[in-house]
């Protein structure tokens, strides 16, 4: 029999209810990985008392639903009850919220298993997990003739691993500008970021509000639509959440693609694209027209001023967002002998964030500052007006995009330490994300090293359903099963 | 030193050089009526044990998010309405970005590019009865800062929460205000006037309003000076000594050859006086930006429409009005509307008096309100109590001036019943038919009584047929007494005259 972690979440649905096997020897299973699993430093906390009494009472019928008995992973954004919740931040470290965020809830409600929480980027803050005050993530991968250790992607990239290496049947990730596509792409899994608003950003550590939105990671499409459905929903303590009925995504995926138009952004094929990214795409477009699609090309003419106008929004945000990590109330607090508040606040800041953390709020703080709000912050606002307009226009053309999801398969710990070349990284997943599109990842091929890449469908608002489809359609011809 | 004149007009500060205007305008900061803050559920209540009424939001926890409090946005419509500003459809809110420990989030939400409500204005009535009106240039909704407390121990300070997140309204008039007794006067009605509206108690003394203040001075004609802002200002006439103190200290600092520099202060109550309190230098970069985390608030016409409906009579048209339509002088009309709810008695007694004689209200008016702004205002103030829990209500008030006006009891009677209704909160027939206290219009009676008294005083009457026509006075005390009180005065003249006379 293959290994219990080995299974799908549909996979698993299924076994528990046919009594298969107990959501307790699921559970342990997981748990039992995760412990052999610890030198990939997915994990910031295991939870195994949590896990396996929420387990036990699934097996002993007290709690139900949709993904009663599934183990998941939970990223370190999302508060969880009584489970130490850091963002990955040496400020937050020891800081255990008394309330548990809208996502997690919806899981619980639905009868999820907690295994832990997951490593990240310092309040995701990263495409690499190195930012992580709680160490690196460090990916199951390797590339073929080379022990080098790679990175996971980010932020996501305790859930990427996590998934990938089979130490929980699906994980929470939160994407911003590309942190739950970028990590996926490189470990070999699907994921998914929904329509801004779909999703509950109440209890999940803000990053940048007007981009951050939580969806699932998963080893198939039809295991991220069975938690897509439980995650998303309307939270009237979220004042962006959208109050709209949440399909049920994996009864209606159908992976059909007949009948439906593709469009393929020329932007998006950018001068001296890897030519293993290209033949990928182009394998892509020839699956989705082999499956009866209608390939178009379509113009999103601003994409080159996406990641600069993401790099202003996303930092001017976050510059305010965490100002209220200060040392007063919670969290980390250094208070410098003979100091005043604003040297407690200093060296508060100072000692619990780390260098990007840093550099992002002073850029922030900077194209927020009189004299420069208007050549930034005001600038990058109209600029992102007009990339979702670019998004409005191409959709009348056609009823999904393929694009790559990121510019090059997982790369080495240290390889991208110019912050600049790192921020690129998000090149293909930023635009969507500034015009708040349901946009997904799904594993599509091995480069010539033997290293995951993933494709990107980006859909119309609210039309998680078509990305869903696209991505099955895009999974079924791919016939992905590599694995580290 | 200068000195300042107030009895002339336009009002001026008299400097050693000639003569200064000054120039005021006020941000007030009116916390708003509601049950739970601006942005959470949390309570409102004020003089709660510290940090009793902190919701995670207002703690700024990991991952809270504001929710806007629909009631404090209606509220502000509402108070926009009253000063006839208009109304924007369509607003945002910002984040205003500082550091400082009663402040949890490091940012508070307010609105500076699309506040809630815009132009206006409010008419203010000065002591000698002229009228001015004050722009209004906007009303926003923000966040009020927790509160810092530094002497409860030596190096550490304290922070209560309980404030932290209620809703405000800054009110920022336009610099059209001229005078100490100007500032006074526009306080003095903005808190009437939001009062009415009950979109904030005004209740100084506990925070709910308070004032920056903004002063310059200038020569007659000159373009504005520049200004000074003293912060957080709490009583009336704590804004009309920091008007006046800064007015007086930027004038001597200009004649003795210096400059105003932009800055801000702070009001010392003790002193009377201001003090700098930080330079432009240090001016805070608050770095503004819409707030992601909340929508725009958008309104439609028919909210705007039920706001308005649900405005009481407003205190300068119910001023109007009285005068007008009930016959009032300008003083009874100003007292009896200086407070909504002595207004609401007013009228309340005055249409029960008006139908129990049925009368029309403008026949009765004035027998009412000089009542209630006599006798009542009189007794309330002498038992330490507001009109809301006066002992005798309005209905009973009509019932003893009814009593008053259909002769069963006159003026001296009205007011011994009036005190034994306040005594015992009887009404006025049981302790008229109970004390017997009746007036006697039988004139067999009175003059049984006037025959006494001339007879017990026949030096008196010789002197009074002799030409004292003064000693008429004395007679009718005489009678008065006799018939302890009861008598029907007009009944006494009668038949004392013609006794007298005859």
């Amino acid at each position: 029999m293959t290994s219990l972690t080995d299974l799908t979440l549909a996979e698993m649905k299924a076994g528990l209810a046919a009594r298969m096997f107990s959501a307790v020897e699921l559970a342990q299973a997981h748990l039992d990985a995760m412990a052999a699993n610890r030198h990939l430093n997915a994990y910031i906390v295991e939870t195994p008392e949590l896990a396996l009494a929420q387990a036990r009472a699934v097996d002993d019928g007290r709690r139900s639903g949709p993904l009663a008995g599934i183990p998941l992973g939970i990223k370190d954004l999302f508060a969880v009850e009584g489970v130490q919740t850091t963002a990955g931040s040496a400020m937050l470290k020891g800081f255990v919220p008394r309330y548990e965020s809208g996502v997690t809830a919806n899981l619980l409600r639905d009868g999820a298993v907690f295994l832990g929480k997951l490593n990240m980027d310092e309040f995701a803050m990263g495409s690499s997990n190195e930012t992580s005050a709680f160490g690196k993530v460090i990916s199951p991968w390797k590339a073929r003739g080379s022990d080098a250790e790679l990175v996971p992607g980010g932020s996501s990239g305790g859930s990427a691993a996590a998934v990938a290496a089979r130490l929980c049947a699906g994980a929470t990730g939160t994407d911003t500008g590309g942190s739950i596509r970028q990590p996926a792409a490189f470990v070999g899994i699907a994921g998914i970021k929904p329509t801004y608003g779909r999703a509950s950003r109440w209890g999940t550590i803000a990053f940048a509000s007007s981009l951050d939105q939580a969806g699932p990671m998963a080893r198939t499409v039809a295991d991220c639509a069975h938690l897509l459905t439980s995650m998303c929903g309307f939270d009237d303590r979220d004042s962006t959440s959208l109050d709209l009925p949440v399909p049920d995504y994996a009864a209606g995926l159908t992976g059909t693609m007949r009948g439906r138009r593709v469009g393929i952004p020329a932007e998006y094929r950018l001068d001296g694209m890897d030519p293993e990214i290209a033949a990928l795409w182009d394998a892509g477009i020839a699956w989705l027209r082999s499956e009866g699609a209608e390939i178009v090309s379509v113009s999103l003419p601003h994409t080159r001023y996406a990641l600069p106008t993401y790099y202003i929004v996303a930092p001017a945000e976050a510059s305010s967002n965490l100002a209220r990590y200060d040392g007063v109330r919670y969290g980390n607090r250094v208070t410098p002998p003979g100091g005043n508040v604003h040297d407690m606040y200093a060296a508060t800041r100072a000692a619990g964030f780390g260098k990007e953390v840093k550099r992002r709020i002073m850029i922030g703080t900077y194209v927020l500052s009189a004299g420069y709000y208007d050549a930034y912050y005001t600038q990058a606002q109209k600029v992102r007006a007009l990339i979702a307009r670019d998004f409005e226009l191409a959709f009348e053309r056609c009823d999904v995009l393929l694009t790559p999801t990121a510019p090059s398969p997982a790369f080495a710990f240290g390889a991208k330490a110019d912050p600049i070349a790192m921020y690129l990284n998000d090149v293909f997943t930023v635009p969507a994300s500034l015009a708040g599109l349901p946009a997904m990842s799904v594993p599509a091929g091995l480069s010539a090293t033997g290293l995951p890449l993933g494709l990107q469908i980006i859909g119309r608002p609210l039309d998680e359903m078509g990305v869903l489809d696209a991505g099955l359609a895009i999974e079924r011809a791919a016939g992905f099963t590599a694995r580290p | 030193m200068s000195d300042v004149e107030s009895a002339t007009k336009p009002f001026t500060i008299k400097g050693a050089t000639g003569d200064w205007e000054i120039v005021v305008g006020l941000e007030v900061h009116a916390q708003v009526t509601a049950q739970a803050k601006l942005f959470s559920g949390a309570s409102t209540r004020f003089g709660a044990e510290p940090n009793a009424q902190v919701s995670l939001v207002d703690a700024a926890m990991p991952g809270m998010l504001p929710v806007i409090n629909g009631e404090c946005v209606r509220q502000a419509v509402r108070t926009g309405l009253a000063i006839n500003a208009q109304i924007n459809p369509w607003s945002r809110f910002d984040r205003k970005n500082y550091f400082y420990p009663d402040l949890p989030q490091g940012y508070q939400i307010s609105q500076l590019y699309h506040p809630i409500v815009g132009e206006g204005h409010l008419e203010i009535t000065l002591d000698d009865g002229t009228t001015r009106t004050i722009g209004i240039e906007r009303i926003h909704l923000e966040q009020d800062a927790g509160k810092s407390v530094h002497d409860l121990h030596p190096s550490m300070s304290y922070v209560d929460l309980n404030r932290s997140g209620c809703a405000l309204m800054e009110i920022v008039s336009r610099p059209d205000i001229r005078s100490p007794a100007e500032a006074g006067a526009y306080v003095a009605a903005l808190r009437q006037l939001l009062r009415y509206v009950g979109s904030c108690d005004g209740n100084m003394d506990e925070g709910s309003m308070r004032a920056d203040v903004n002063v310059s001075v200038r020569r007659a004609g000159e373009p504005f000076g520049t200004r000074t802002e003293t912060k957080n200002v709490n009583s009336v006439r704590f804004i009309m000594a920091a008007v006046e103190h800064e007015a007086k200290r930027q004038v001597d600092v200009i004649e003795g050859g210096g400059r105003i520099v932009q800055e801000t202060r702070l009001f010392d109550p003790g002193s009377g006086t201001t003090r700098s309190m930080r330079g432009k230098e240090d001016a805070h970069d608050y770095r503004y930006f819409p707030d992601p985390d909340l929508l725009p608030l958008v309104f439609d016409d028919a909210f705007i429409d039920e706001c308005r409906a649900s405005l009481p009579e407003l205190p300068a048209a119910k001023r109007a009005r009285y005068q007008a339509d009930l016959g009032l002088s300008p003083y009874l009309a100003g007292v009896l509307t200086a407070e909504k709810e002595t207004a609401d008695w007013f009228e309340t007694a005055l249409a029960a008096t008006a139908a129990r004689l049925g009368k029309g209200q403008a026949e009765v008016a004035l027998r009412v309100a000089n009542f209630v702004a006599g006798d009542l205002f009189g007794a309330l103030k002498r038992l330490g109590r507001e009109i809301g829990d006066s002992p005798v209500g309005p209905d009973a008030l009509a019932e003893l001036l009814a009593l008053g006006a259909d002769g069963t009891l006159s003026g001296p009677l009205m007011k011994q019943v009036f005190e034994a209704m306040l005594e015992t909160g009887d009404s006025a027939a049981r302790i008229v038919e109970a004390r017997g206290l009746r007036q006697v219009s039988d004139t067999g009676a009175i003059d049984a009584a006037i025959q006494a008294v001339l007879d017990a005083n026949p030096d008196k009457v010789a002197d009074y047929r002799g030409g004292k026509d003064k000693l008429f006075g004395f007679f009718v005390g005489q009678v008065m007494r006799a018939m302890a009180g009861k008598a029907a005065p007009g009944v006494v003249n009668d038949r004392l005259k013609a006794l007298l006379d005859g």
